[in-house]
């Protein structure tokens, strides 16, 4: 019953939000993107190259909070150019998507190069250090879990609860979901369809790209390459698990988290009978798995990856 | 600003565009070769010469080309029909997977008979991998965009497993590679001395094969109509989803026979790293030749180009090799951005 | 009457490449006045909305509003002015609420929260005062087509609009729900609204407006006062001449060549039928009237192969058939004209001879062992552009760059290839010109001359009623009694359309 016992410790769960937080930042940012009508397969190199940019901003010298503003307008930047090919010039989201990724990960690859010519082990910054919050830290079982992670954790969750609020209480929020579902009801009420798509991506980019700063600034103290590892990808089935919505898709993200967590502290019980590599694989198993569960009764956003031309209907 | 398709494109618009493309590609590598402290032309003479400047270059970039031939005809068939197939990265290994596990001693037969049956083992092996998503998709809905992009993570993780298990070579030294292929296994090399083997000639062959199957076939004929307007397909009484289940078999049987080239013609074993993202510059290639099977051939041998040449011209100059991926990643959005806008007239008002 | 111009375009002109769509065209509206804009498809009127709107922008002339010019492509500056729109299709998001479409762009972008309860006052308000009952939060996704109308007007109401323009608003309603809609129309005008209203429907036009501007490939041909015209000479105006409506022959009426029986279908979206029976005689057209969205989707979608009846069955010719597919139904000998002639009948980016083939490019006639014989392809695509008179470039020309009616024409040669014993004709001269309806007609008639059995669906019924031998009417998945040509009236047919029972037509 040790694997049972896994789930009552308190390391466990740190450990799963604190696997859940880079996941929940790109959740958000996949998910604001899908809402707007634009499917972002940037997401994974966005994610590289947010993890960099932060990074290397702290190790450069800036604080901490400069390198997560610095990634997320890193992350902002790639938005802008996915959304200026897929918006007015409707390019097929999936072939630039797949082109973003290729560049943003090949041009942080090449500036990390750049930057660092020679190194063979990659250098530590000083990264964020958890932060308990007096009192609700101090909740048995859940309270070091949600209340004693780094600043980053906490950013993340103020991100779902704004993003929630944006979406669903307020005028904003309605050009975006509108978009996503009828553009054209969008433009009949004078609101610029091409402007709120550019602007969810850039949003939803940022938030991406953040969710790769965490990585490198939060999780781990460096930046190495491949480190992303698929996280982007895993975002999106989330998106598609969460059915569109902010609170389902943070439950997700955690539950994500709690298997990631859970299936690391197995492998280190299961003594090498089963190949780690099996764990390993366990979450993308497990995030094909979620997609085939939900599929039937998902609805997608109408408008989704169908680009819009003023006048049209 | 809105877009209005213009009835013909001009000869000249066909061609100034994706000049144009060039062009902007050549300018943004240019401004990253600064940065590197390197002057631009000397970057790109260096890269021009590594790629095609001697015999030995012009063959290795054709060696590099080979696999990216196999990868950008799968993207090239499975994007004409509108599956989007990201998981050629996969297949690959999955192809390279089945040539080590039946060509190394378990089929001990002479070269006519084993190297067939490796090339058929191997696309099977890529073709079933791919029917996986397919599937999901034509029967539940499932984006094949997240199952395979998710399956290349799953795959690489299958191959590093069998590589520590029951592949792995004894003789490693802890390494973790499979065993050699047998010599009636391996295909000969075109020129002594040279490493460009035979898997580029099976690379043009399946080329020429499948831009027949695309013009003349009654099986390319569905692939494109289903691509261009399933529901339109639906109607007409072509059956959509198994054209799309025959879509990802050959798909995937294409990338998987491009892991049974690199295994067979060039590495002689299977390791973690066969494939050196030949899956996703694949999508490069598909798209630069507009998912034409012959343009295919001229956009690996291109993209390959760049990628030997980059390496050889970052040991001169000093530019890390990585500018290559940057260029080919520019390329691509360039290049759709250009197609478009043959196709297109922006007008502002 | 106030002669107060609320709204005037001055010589407004649109070019599209060599295609002038709108061609110098000047007009106003007065205040409390509603004016009707006549005009075939492809007069224009679509591209004039659109400038109106400030969707396009003009490439000559201006628009006023209240002796203000608006500045060009500026839907905001349209709304601000007091122009509301209510489109053909229905510019509403099926996700959210009406409160939420209504009050969509009314508020700041940068509100840190929506006022739903200021919203809702006013909504509530709005509909009482003019009758328009919703419930502000209802999904729209289960609202009927005639509330979602309601909706696109209260979203006009809510901004203020003093001018209402509607396009085409009676294409998808019912009779009944038409008649509300002109009362509605009544009580604005009554408030000092202004209303410009577009359609193509001689008897709408002389039901509400008070004067007539008719449009003609993107010129205005004519104004009239309604009081002082008559349907007859704004129709010659709209299409230049007189309109000759088809001839229909006596044939004799041949044995059941297609049947339904007690046949019931659950497509994946849409109106499922129940126990559905229906007979197709040969040398017949049988008409199917009703309201889009009742049902003759579905039926169409089964006749036509591309949904299975999940009980009952289908018989052609007698035989029942086993398992139905769209290529069970061409092998059945069903020629089809789908209603989508964009989306469903053709494949835009393919050319006309790969478009022609799609349904039989497995016979030998066009194809051996899998090899396509694109010579064979290319002769039966000339010889339909020969025999159907379409205007068309090469075989290897895109479709996508064919007109409209040209489309159409060659989907019907590829329906009627072959003569097929029955046909099925969806739609088949929707947003056609005069010219291609009647060419339309002529080849359905000829059909039914030879002995085809066909089945006429189509909104518009004085089609139906011009062509059919028997007329069937469609309401919520239901099929009425068949009624033989002149038996039953307009507006019986009307009731029904409207979902009344045939015993409580009876009974009146």
């Amino acid at each position: 019953m040790e694997a049972f016992e896994i789930l009552l410790q308190t390391s466990f769960w740190v450990a799963a939000i604190r696997i859940a937080s880079p996941l929940i930042f790109a959740t958000m940012g996949e998910l604001i993107c899908e809402r707007a009508g634009v499917l972002n397969l940037g997401i994974e190199g966005i994610m590289v190259a947010g993890a960099f940019a932060g990074w290397v901003t702290v190790y450069g010298g800036g604080d901490l909070w400069t390198g997560v503003v610095v990634a997320a307008l890193v992350g902002a930047a790639f938005g802008l150019l996915h959304a200026t090919l897929t918006v007015p010039l409707g390019l097929s989201q999936h072939v630039v998507g797949i082109g973003i990724t290729l560049f943003a990960t090949s041009l942080t690859y090449f500036t990390y190069r750049l930057v660092l010519p020679q190194v063979s082990s990659p250098p530590k910054i000083e990264p964020f250090t958890p932060l308990p919050i007096p009192s609700l830290s101090e909740i048995p079982l859940v309270g070091q879990a949600l209340f004693a992670q780094t600043p980053l954790t906490y950013l993340a969750y103020a991100v779902v609860a704004v993003t929630a609020w944006v979406l669903y209480r307020t005028p904003l929020g309605l050009a975006v979901r509108a978009a996503g579902e009828n553009p054209s009801a969008v433009e009949a009420q004078g609101i610029s369809v091409a402007a709120i798509r550019i602007g969810a991506v850039m949003v939803g980019s940022a938030l991406m790209a953040i969710g790769g700063a965490f990585l490198t600034m939060s999780a781990f103290n460096s930046f190495f390459f491949e480190m992303v590892n698929g996280r982007g990808w895993i975002a999106i089935a989330l998106v598609v698990f969460g059915s569109w919505r902010p609170g389902k898709a943070l439950l997700g993200a955690v539950l994500f988290a709690a298997f990631d967590a859970f299936q690391i502290r197995l492998q280190q019980i299961s003594g090498g009978i089963v190949p780690y590599q099996v764990f390993l694989m366990m979450p993308y198993i497990l995030s094909i798995a979620a997609l085939i569960l939900v599929a039937r009764r998902a609805t997608y956003p109408k408008a989704l990856m169908v680009p819009y031309q003023k006048g049209e209907r | 600003m809105r877009l209005e398709p213009k009835p013909a494109p001009s000869f000249a618009a066909t061609l100034l565009y994706p000049l144009g493309a060039v062009a902007a590609t050549l300018v943004f590598t240019s401004v990253l070769a600064l940065l590197a402290g390197a002057s631009p032309l000397d970057v790109f003479l260096l890269v021009a010469k590594g790629a095609a400047g001697s015999q030995f270059a012009l063959m290795e970039t054709l060696t590099r080309a080979t696999p990216l031939i196999f990868t950008g005809l799968a993207i090239a068939v499975a994007f004409r029909a509108k599956l989007w197939n990201i998981g050629a990265e996969a297949q690959l290994y999955m192809g390279g997977v089945a040539t080590v596990v039946l060509g190394t001693g378990a089929l001990p037969l002479p070269a006519p008979l084993l190297i067939p049956i490796l090339m058929a083992a191997s696309m099977l092996a890529g073709a079933l991998l791919l029917l996986g998503p397919a599937f999901l998709k034509t029967r539940f809905g499932v984006d094949e965009v997240v199952t395979t992009l998710l399956l290349n993570f799953i795959v690489l993780l299958f191959v590093s497993m069998l590589l520590e298990g029951p592949l792995k070579d004894p003789m490693g030294m802890g390494w973790p590679q499979s065993i050699k292929v047998l010599p009636e296994a391996r295909l000969p090399r075109i020129i002594t001395g040279r490493r460009l083997h035979y898997g580029f000639v099976l690379a043009i062959v399946a080329s020429v094969i499948l831009w027949v199957v695309m013009k003349r076939t009654t099986l390319g004929y569905e692939m494109r109509a289903v691509g261009h307007n399933p529901e339109a397909s639906r109607f007409a009484g072509i059956p959509v989803n198994s054209v799309l289940m025959k879509t990802a078999l050959l798909s995937g049987g294409l990338a998987a026979l491009g892991g049974f080239s690199e295994v067979t013609g060039l590495k002689g074993n299977l390791t973690s790293d066969l494939s050196a993202n030949f899956g996703y510059t694949g999508i490069v290639v598909a798209m630069l030749a507009m998912l034409n099977p012959l343009g295919v051939v001229a956009s690996a041998i291109f993209v390959a180009g760049i990628f030997v040449g980059a390496d050889s011209m970052s040991r001169a100059a000093g530019v890390p090799s990585y500018i290559a991926d940057v260029m080919v990643a520019v390329a691509l959005l360039t290049m759709v951005t250009a197609i478009m806008l043959t196709r297109f007239r922006i007008r502002w008002r | 009457m106030s002669p107060t111009p609320v709204l005037r375009l001055h010589n407004i002109t649109k070019r599209f490449g060599s295609l002038v769509a709108n061609d110098a065209i000047s007009f106003d509206v007065r205040e409390g006045e509603v004016v009707a804009l006549l005009g075939e498809n492809g007069a224009g009127k679509t591209t004039l909305m659109n400038i109106l709107f400030g969707h396009y922008v003009a490439d000559e002339g201006t628009v006023e509003a209240f002796g203000k010019v608006l500045p060009a492509g500026d839907p905001n500056a349209a709304l601000a002015a007091g122009i509301g729109m209510v489109h053909q299709h229905f510019t509403l998001a099926d996700n959210m609420t009406v409160l939420e479409n209504v009050a969509l762009g009314t508020q700041s972008l940068w509100a840190p929260r929506l006022d739903r309860k200021e919203a809702s006052s006013r909504i509530r308000a709005l509909a009482q005062g003019f009758g328009l009952v919703v419930d502000p939060d209802a999904t729209i996704g289960r609202l009927t087509v005639g509330e979602r109308q309601r909706v696109e007007i209260l979203k006009a109401l809510y901004r203020d609009a003093r001018i209402l323009i509607l396009d085409e608003p009676t294409a998808v309603l019912t009779p009944g729900e038409a008649e509300a809609l002109f009362r509605t129309l009544k009580l604005l005008v009554a408030k000092g609204l202004s209303i410009l209203f577009i359609s193509h429907k001689m008897h709408e036009v002389t039901a509400i407006s008070d004067r007539v501007l008719v449009l003609r490939g993107g010129k205005l041909v004519g104004e009239r006062k309604t009081n002082e015209t008559d349907s007859r000479a704004m129709a010659a105006l709209m299409v230049g001449g007189e309109i000759a409506s088809p001839k229909v022959e006596a044939v004799q009426r041949g044995s059941v060549r297609f049947a339904l029986s007690q046949v019931s279908a659950r497509p994946p979206a849409g109106v499922p039928l129940n126990n559905l029976t229906l007979e197709l005689h040969g040398g017949e057209i049988a008409g199917l009237a009703g309201v889009s969205g009742n049902g003759q989707a579905t039926l169409a979608a089964l006749m036509a192969g591309t949904i299975a009846p999940s009980s009952g069955t289908i018989a052609v010719d007698g035989r029942e058939a086993r398992s139905w597919t769209p290529r069970a139904a061409l092998g059945a000998g069903i020629g089809r004209v789908p209603e989508d002639r964009h989306a469903v009948g053709s494949i835009g980016d393919m050319t006309v001879a790969e478009n022609v083939i799609s349904e039989r490019y497995r016979t030998r006639r066009f194809s051996r062992f899998g090899f396509l014989d694109w010579t064979a392809a290319r002769r039966f695509a000339e010889e339909l552009v020969r025999d159907y008179d379409v205007k068309c470039p090469s075989p290897d020309a895109r479709i996508r760059l064919l007109s409209g009616g040209n489309m159409q024409k060659l989907i019907l040669g590829r329906a009627l290839d072959g003569d097929p014993p029955v046909i099925l004709a969806n739609q088949p001269t929707r947003g056609l010109d005069v010219g291609a309806v009647a060419y339309v007609h002529s080849r359905l008639l000829q059909a039914r001359k030879r002995g085809a059995a066909i089945l006429l669906i189509s909104e518009d019924l004085e089609e139906i009623l011009a062509l059919s031998d028997r007329v069937y009417v469609m309401s919520k998945g239901r099929l009425s009694s068949p009624s033989a040509r002149g038996e039953r009236s307009v507006s019986e047919l009307g009731e029904l359309m409207a979902g009344r029972s045939e015993d409580a037509l009876h009974a009146a």
